[in-house]
């Protein structure tokens, strides 16, 4: 057994951009290396990203899958306030709902196969 | 008949209104460009532009036009570089008329000028009396109160001002990265059946309408993404050839940075499924879409990018009214500047609830501790210098004033040593921004063509 208890931080490994539209926050979490692709696929489930944006989410999450950049584009849904021009939290266009993601921790990857 | 070019080069001038100028003009000057584009029309300055549009009649473009018009034109006559862009924003032709007399001022009379007209559909929208998403009502249900409503509109009628022979159109709410598709039209002679050139148009579009968001802004983040030169970020230029391929580059020598990384962030920004990108023109399938990096800041769109027929209903910008808004802070500094920002919070939430008494929704947040994370994962080290920020939305200015007032009186009246009050803004009215859907025949443009 490879498996360790080690986690990381997703910023080691991953960089990611966040916008709006009206009410709908999106962040795209990008891997640096092609090889976690797979493990971010694993380990950053649109349900791990719901609970990690518990306060700022009221809707669902969304996953779509991008392997020719190797990216995941999340959707959040009501995250926003009712969106930029009626929003009363601190960052209505959803800009740093992508940092604030990259402060989430997964496993560490590992090199031996599952 | 001028001869076809194999390839052209656009350059993507603004992110917003008062975008600086001095990448635009290096551009100019070395960029080999000969089309640049403007968008600086997000959804919540759209509702701001007519604001001011319903207040003054001649108004209602975006005001930086006159300042940047004035710092291009006479460059871009030199260059023979063409300007498209959304600066018409709620008066495209208020924009026309001010771009007539500024060519006349400026000696460059002879250009010719469009403007792009009809995608303010609320008089339109009243009369189909359509559904307005996500509310259970309908255009007329809203009266008055229903401020505003532009149609995102295909390339085409930008197409026609420049087969006219316009060198400068201006439009109002046009997709932003139609923008850029209109140029590819026109010279590549596409038609509504060249889907997937068009679906290309439509990404490279996409990657330049941030400007600088694709070429090193928006982007640092050392000491795992680091920029070169962000003090000089230079502003990016897409070339795209007659068989189809397409590059994103950047001025040769600025600062900054284009590479397959800078393309993905910018890619995804403000974009949702990734097989279903809808746009007035094509509807795009990028889930295949990769970034090839063939030098420094030269990067290759390959992959598959797949184009599916344009929608039969074209998506509607509402803006309704929905009250005031005011927004403030103050700050503790020192020994107890949680405990006493904490309680300058409580003070004020109680007078305006139990003894002031006001309408409407009230937010308080402390900066430095949870204003992004929210209560649950914000910062569990007590921080010895803390920001209140409130802010408060309104049915009415009367009751947001009343907010506005408890933020100046809480400094004598409220905790020990208060640092400072910021009123980061005045009262500001407050709009609703809902999607609506028009069946896409019922939207009739037309191009205004005047020569200066």
């Amino acid at each position: 057994m490879t498996t360790s208890k080690k986690t990381i931080k997703l910023r080691e490994i991953c960089h990611s951009r966040s916008g709006d539209k009206r009410d709908t926050g999106n962040v795209g979490l990008i891997v640096y290396d092609k090889k976690h692709y797979d493990w971010i696929v694993k380990h950053v489930t649109a349900e791990r990203v719901r609970e990690w944006f518990q306060d700022n989410v009221k809707g669902r999450v969304e996953r779509f899958e991008l392997p020719g950049i190797g990216a995941l584009n999340f959707i959040l849904y009501e995250a926003l306030d009712g969106g930029a021009s009626r929003s009363l939290i601190i960052d209505p266009y959803g800009k740093a709902l992508s940092a604030v993601l990259l402060d989430m921790e997964i496993p560490a990857p590992t090199t031996a196969p599952e | 008949m001028a001869q076809k070019k194999t390839k052209i080069r656009l350059g993507g001038g603004s992110a917003c209104p008062g975008e600086r100028l001095e990448p635009v003009i290096e551009m100019l000057e070395r960029g080999e460009l000969d089309y640049l584009g403007f968008d600086s029309l997000s959804e919540t300055e759209l509702l701001a532009f007519e604001s001011q549009r319903l207040k003054e009649p001649r108004l209602g473009y975006d005001a930086f036009t006159e300042k940047r018009l004035r710092a291009i034109l006479p460059l871009c006559a030199e260059k023979g570089v063409k300007v498209i862009g959304n600066m018409g924003a709620a008066n495209p032709a208020g924009a026309l008329d001010l771009a007539v007399e500024l060519c006349r001022d400026l000696g460059l009379q002879g250009t010719r000028v469009a403007a792009v007209i009809g995608d303010d559909v609320r008089q339109l929208i009243h009369e189909l009396d359509l559904r307005i998403e996500d509310t259970d009502k309908t255009a007329r249900d809203f009266g008055d109160d229903l401020m505003s409503a532009h149609a995102y509109i295909p390339a085409d009628p930008i197409v026609d001002g420049l087969k006219q022979g316009a060198s400068l159109v201006m439009a109002g709410r046009v997709g932003d990265a139609s923008i850029y598709l209109a140029p590819l039209m026109h010279e590549f002679d596409l038609s509504a059946n060249d889907r997937d050139f068009l679906a290309r148009g439509i990404i490279v579009g996409h990657l330049l309408e941030c400007a600088g968001q694709v070429s090193g802004g928006y982007f640092a983040d050392p000491p795992y993404k680091v920029v070169p030169d962000l003090h000089r970020l230079g502003f990016p230029i897409a070339e795209v050839h007659a068989n189809g391929e397409c590059f994103i580059t950047k001025t040769e020598g600025s600062g900054g940075l284009v590479s397959p990384a800078t393309c993905a962030e910018q890619l995804l920004y403000e974009t949702h499924d990734p097989t279903n990108y809808i746009e007035a023109d094509v509807v795009s399938d990028f889930r295949e879409i990769e970034f090839e990096e063939v030098q420094a800041n030269r990067v290759r769109i390959a992959g598959i990018i797949h184009g599916k027929p344009a929608p039969e209903m074209l998506k509607v910008a509402v803006g309704v009214r929905e009250g005031f808004r005011t927004e403030g802070m103050v700050f503790y500094g020192g020994s107890g500047a949680y405990d006493r920002a904490r309680l300058a919070a409580e003070v004020m939430r109680k007078r305006l609830e139990e003894v002031v008494g006001f309408e409407g929704e009230l937010r308080i947040d402390f900066i430095g501790l949870d204003a992004f994370y929210g209560p649950e994962r914000g910062q569990q080290v007590i921080p010895r210098e803390v920001g209140v920020r409130v802010a408060g939305r309104c049915p009415d200015h009367t009751n947001a004033m009343k907010i506005a007032h408890e933020l100046e009186t809480i400094d004598n009246n409220g905790p020990a040593s208060l640092a400072r009050s910021l009123r980061s803004e005045d009262i500001r009215e407050v709009f609703g921004y809902y999607d609506a859907f028009i069946p896409r025949e019922k939207v009739k443009t037309h191009t205004l063509v005047r020569e200066a």
